[in-house]
């Protein structure tokens, strides 16, 4: 697919997809790069083999006829791994290095789970929140025969729902949230009320099969030796801290825990755009205008890599990010853009309330690190525990750069995608700080590990041009 | 406002080497640093302690380096490996003969060896060695551990650290300086720039310039893999440094540039010359060719065109010194900057240091 392009979109979920139809719509060549085998992101994963195909949800088949039929050029099953600035996109796929490049760059790349180690959540038996919906939606797989679903949002009621309809049996839902909690946002939830509506099912499928629902419960510890066996429940305050007593034994052998989502934003961070934290899109986010523009020349941002505003949300930012790009490269009048944005526009606030009212209700409390023990590891990939990220922040280290240069928490494969909100929850935790200075850890390419054999391609040894000569 | 007998700007191993010296000497030191203390260069080189990439006139301070990065050990990460350096052509086999024949004669322990000897110090080497030298006292050390480990230095000295404290302004009083800084101003006696990259900006707070440029060195590492090579190996060129540490994982730097100035605050690195590197890398040692590559960075190093450090008092102010532009500033940098607290003390350094004043000519004084 290496080729020059009007436009490129990075990331074919809902906003993306959608992004690159509008773009085809508007008669500009696009291509379109993700590393699934087909577009509809997490939110409407395309199943696999095993997985039923009618368990697809209706909007991402229809989604994906539509990119099909459409003149978009598809580079699906390859992983980005560098961008340039201009923009110059790098992509390693089955036939190895393809390039793509572009003078617009619109960036959908979604949003990743926030963790919370909880004490035992190395063990196998436990799963994100959001990955257990991709194991249950693609791949058609219970996480276990009875399942313990917490945390946070409404993706507990999502996760519990898809495993009693897979035929798994839920032993109980740790909300952090009360009751009150969720009414207090019924405002928001009522702005798409087919959506609330939604939500309410689940609860009553929920309901019907008599699921305890713990609200104002987080879990303490996951109980276990080779694999999850139990896990121990207990009630917090308003601020999710625990609090004494009140624990209880919940027997089950799958525990799928989140803590809510994060924009995405290494490529947004790779590419110098600006950024905010703002706790009401999820955390640190790629600043955008109301044309979803970032600070950076014709590179734009949508869906929930630009604030987690949910699925109804994504696909309206990713057309209008498409209609500022298309006027921006002289390829669409301003007036008919602000004619064909202002309807997207309209729907998007309504959709966005929603969204916004569900990421509220999942914004972390400073209670959550209290669940986090001294002996618990926070950073799996290098073995860091708590008790040495407490330490290092007591010696000074104050933001994640030098949480990392200090305890290589984040240094491993997962690039700090695991660990690094609990890190930073800690270091807030401990100096008081702004999330502002504590920052992100600064993005470096790859934006994922990648084999260097079919990255580094057949090569001479007498052809690589080596430099000027270090001086004597 | 504080009065200091020395503020040192920028917390890199070479201005702390110099604020422990001067407060072990008995003067009240506080360092001013932009960003985390070793966050420069000093945390984000490749950690490479290697005779054989050193340049001859600097073989002594780079051999006492090793003693300073051996006393630190394990809070450094610090290995004694050994070091091949290799080449694979008659054109890099003649350069390598001639230049460790001269590092040899600054007193260094180099040896030249066959590519059999090579080869069975290193059997995931290539086979296509032409020439080679060993260097027992070659090795690396962590470079991410660095500030740490300094801070903990500084703070058993009595020095005040200042992090995240930039300086904005300096002014010559008759007592000395003061710098306005993020926190307030700081008085001093006697002023020390030890600013890497960033010293053409700090030194245009003095009225000063000084003909210095700065490259953007690219490192990498692969994620942890099996073990596949255990000494430091270099390339003839000096285009290659690579090392697998204790926990598999390896690195790889060489000097290959990305792009980036300090003034816009961050290095960025190019996708072909980060690759070109990598191939190298694969190269000289096939069996990476399984391993992933897990990040990429960049450094700013600063030097100038003789590329000998600048390291002295600054022409023309007195009390104001800078100490930057030292190539293999990681493995020099804590012994050049104890001749700089020294020279700073009043005492005679063991060693000589390197006359700014050289560029006294091109250095112009603000005329208000």
């Amino acid at each position: 697919m290496t080729g020059t392009y009007d436009v490129i979109v990075l990331g074919a979920g809902p906003a993306g997809a959608s992004a690159a139809i509008e773009a085809d719509r508007l008669g500009l060549r696009v291509l379109v790069v993700d590393e699934q085998e087909d577009a509809g992101g997490q939110f409407w994963r395309m199943p696999g083999p095993k997985a039923a195909r009618a368990h697809a949800e209706p909007d991402g088949n229809d989604l994906r006829a539509r990119l099909r039929a459409s003149g978009v050029t598809s580079s699906f099953g390859r992983r980005a791994w560098f961008i340039e600035p201009g923009f110059r996109i790098s992509m390693i796929g089955p036939d190895g290095i393809e390039e793509g490049t572009a003078s617009a760059l619109i960036l959908a790349t979604g949003a990743q789970e926030r963790h919370i180690p909880v004490p035992g959540w190395t063990l196998p038996g436990v799963f994100g929140l959001a990955a257990a919906t991709v194991l249950l939606k693609a791949q058609g797989v219970l996480p276990g025969r009875r399942v313990t679903v917490a945390g946070v949002g409404p993706l507990l009621f999502l996760v519990a729902t898809a495993v009693l309809k897979a035929g798994g049996e839920v032993a109980a839902i740790v909300d952090v949230n009360s009751r009150r909690d969720w009414l207090g946002h019924s405002r928001g939830l009522l702005s798409r009320p087919d959506l609330a509506l939604r939500g309410a099912s689940w609860l009553a499928q929920v309901r019907a099969r008599r699921v305890p629902v713990l609200t104002r419960h987080a879990v303490r510890r996951i109980l276990g030796t080779n694999t999850v066996e139990a896990v121990e429940a207990g009630p917090v305050d308003a601020a999710w801290t625990p609090i004494r007593g009140g624990a209880r034994r919940i027997e089950c052998d799958a525990l799928c825990i989140g803590f809510g989502l994060i924009p995405l934003t290494d490529a947004s961070r790779l590419l110098g755009a600006s950024h905010r934290f703002d706790p009401t899109l999820g955390g640190w986010v790629v600043d955008v205008d109301r044309d979803q523009k970032t600070s950076v020349q014709r590179l734009y941002a949508c869906g929930d890599g630009a604030g987690i505003l949910g699925a109804a949300a994504a696909p309206l930012r990713g057309r209008i990010a498409v209609l500022a790009a298309a006027r921006d490269l002289g390829r669409l009048p301003t007036s008919s853009f602000e004619v064909q944005a202002r309807p997207l526009r309209a729907a998007l606030s309504r959709s966005a309330h929603f969204g916004a009212a569900m990421t509220a209700l999942s914004a972390p409390r400073p209670g959550l690190t209290n669940l986090i023990s001294p002996e618990t590891t926070v950073c799996r990939c290098e073995s860091v525990r708590r008790a040495e990220l407490d330490a290092a922040i007591a010696e000074g280290a104050v933001t994640i750069n030098d949480l990392k240069s200090a305890t290589r928490c984040g240094m491993g494969p997962c690039g700090g995608k695991i660990c690094e909100e609990a890190a930073a929850m800690l270091i807030a935790e401990r100096t008081g700080s702004a999330r502002e200075h504590i920052g992100t850890a600064t993005a470096r390419p790859p934006l994922r590990p990648i084999a260097l054999d079919p990255l580094l391609g057949e090569f001479n040894y007498d052809a690589l041009p080596i430099p000027d000569l270090a001086p004597l | 406002m504080s009065d200091f007998d020395l503020v040192v700007i920028g917390a890199g191993l070479m201005g702390c080497a110099s604020a422990l010296r001067a407060a072990e000497g008995g003067m009240r030191v506080a360092i001013l640093e932009r960003g985390a203390i070793g966050s420069g260069a000093s945390g984000v080189n490749a950690g490479t302690l290697s005779l054989q990439i050193k340049r001859v006139g600097l073989i002594p301070y780079a051999m006492k380096g090793h003693e300073w990065w051996a006393k630190a050990g394990d809070a450094v990460g610090f290995q004694q490996t050994g070091g091949l350096t290799l080449a694979f052509n008659e054109r890099e086999a003649k350069l390598l003969t001639e230049r460790m024949g001269l590092k040899i004669a600054a007193g260094a322990p180099i040896e030249l060896i066959s590519s059999n000897a090579a080869l069975a110090r290193e059997p995931g080497l290539t086979r296509r060695i032409v020439a080679a030298s060993w260097c027992p006292a070659d090795g690396f050390a962590s470079s991410n551990r660095t500030g740490t480990y300094l801070r903990s230095l500084l703070s058993a000295a009595g020095v005040a650290l200042h992090e995240y404290t930039p300086a904005q302004n300096i002014e010559r009083t008759d007592r000395g300086f003061t710098v306005d800084t993020t926190v307030g101003r700081f008085g001093c006696r006697r002023l020390l720039l030890a600013t890497g990259a960033w010293t053409k900006q700090i030194l245009a707070m003095l009225g000063l310039d000084m003909p210095i440029r700065v490259r953007v060195n690219t490192v990498a590492v692969l994620e942890r893999g099996p073990r596949t090579v255990g000494s430091v190996i270099g390339h003839a060129t000096g285009l290659l440094t690579l090392k697998q540490k204790s926990d598999g994982t390896v690195l790889i730097g060489g000097g290959w540039q990305g792009r980036g100035t300090p003034a816009s605050g961050r290095g960025e690195v190019v996708a072909d010359t980060l690759l070109n590197n990598l191939r190298l890398a694969r190269f000289v040692v096939p069996g990476l060719a399984s391993f992933r590559l897990l990040r990429s960075w960049t450094g700013f190093e600063a030097n100038v065109p003789d590329f000998t450090p600048l390291a002295g008092a600054l022409p023309g102010i007195p009390d104001a010194y800078v100490l930057t532009c030292v190539r293999g500033g990681y493995t020099i940098g804590p012994y050049i900057g104890r001749l700089m607290g020294d020279l700073i003390l009043g005492r005679e350094p063991e060693m000589k240091l390197f006359d700014p004043g050289r560029f006294a000519d091109a250095a112009v004084v603000a005329s208000d």
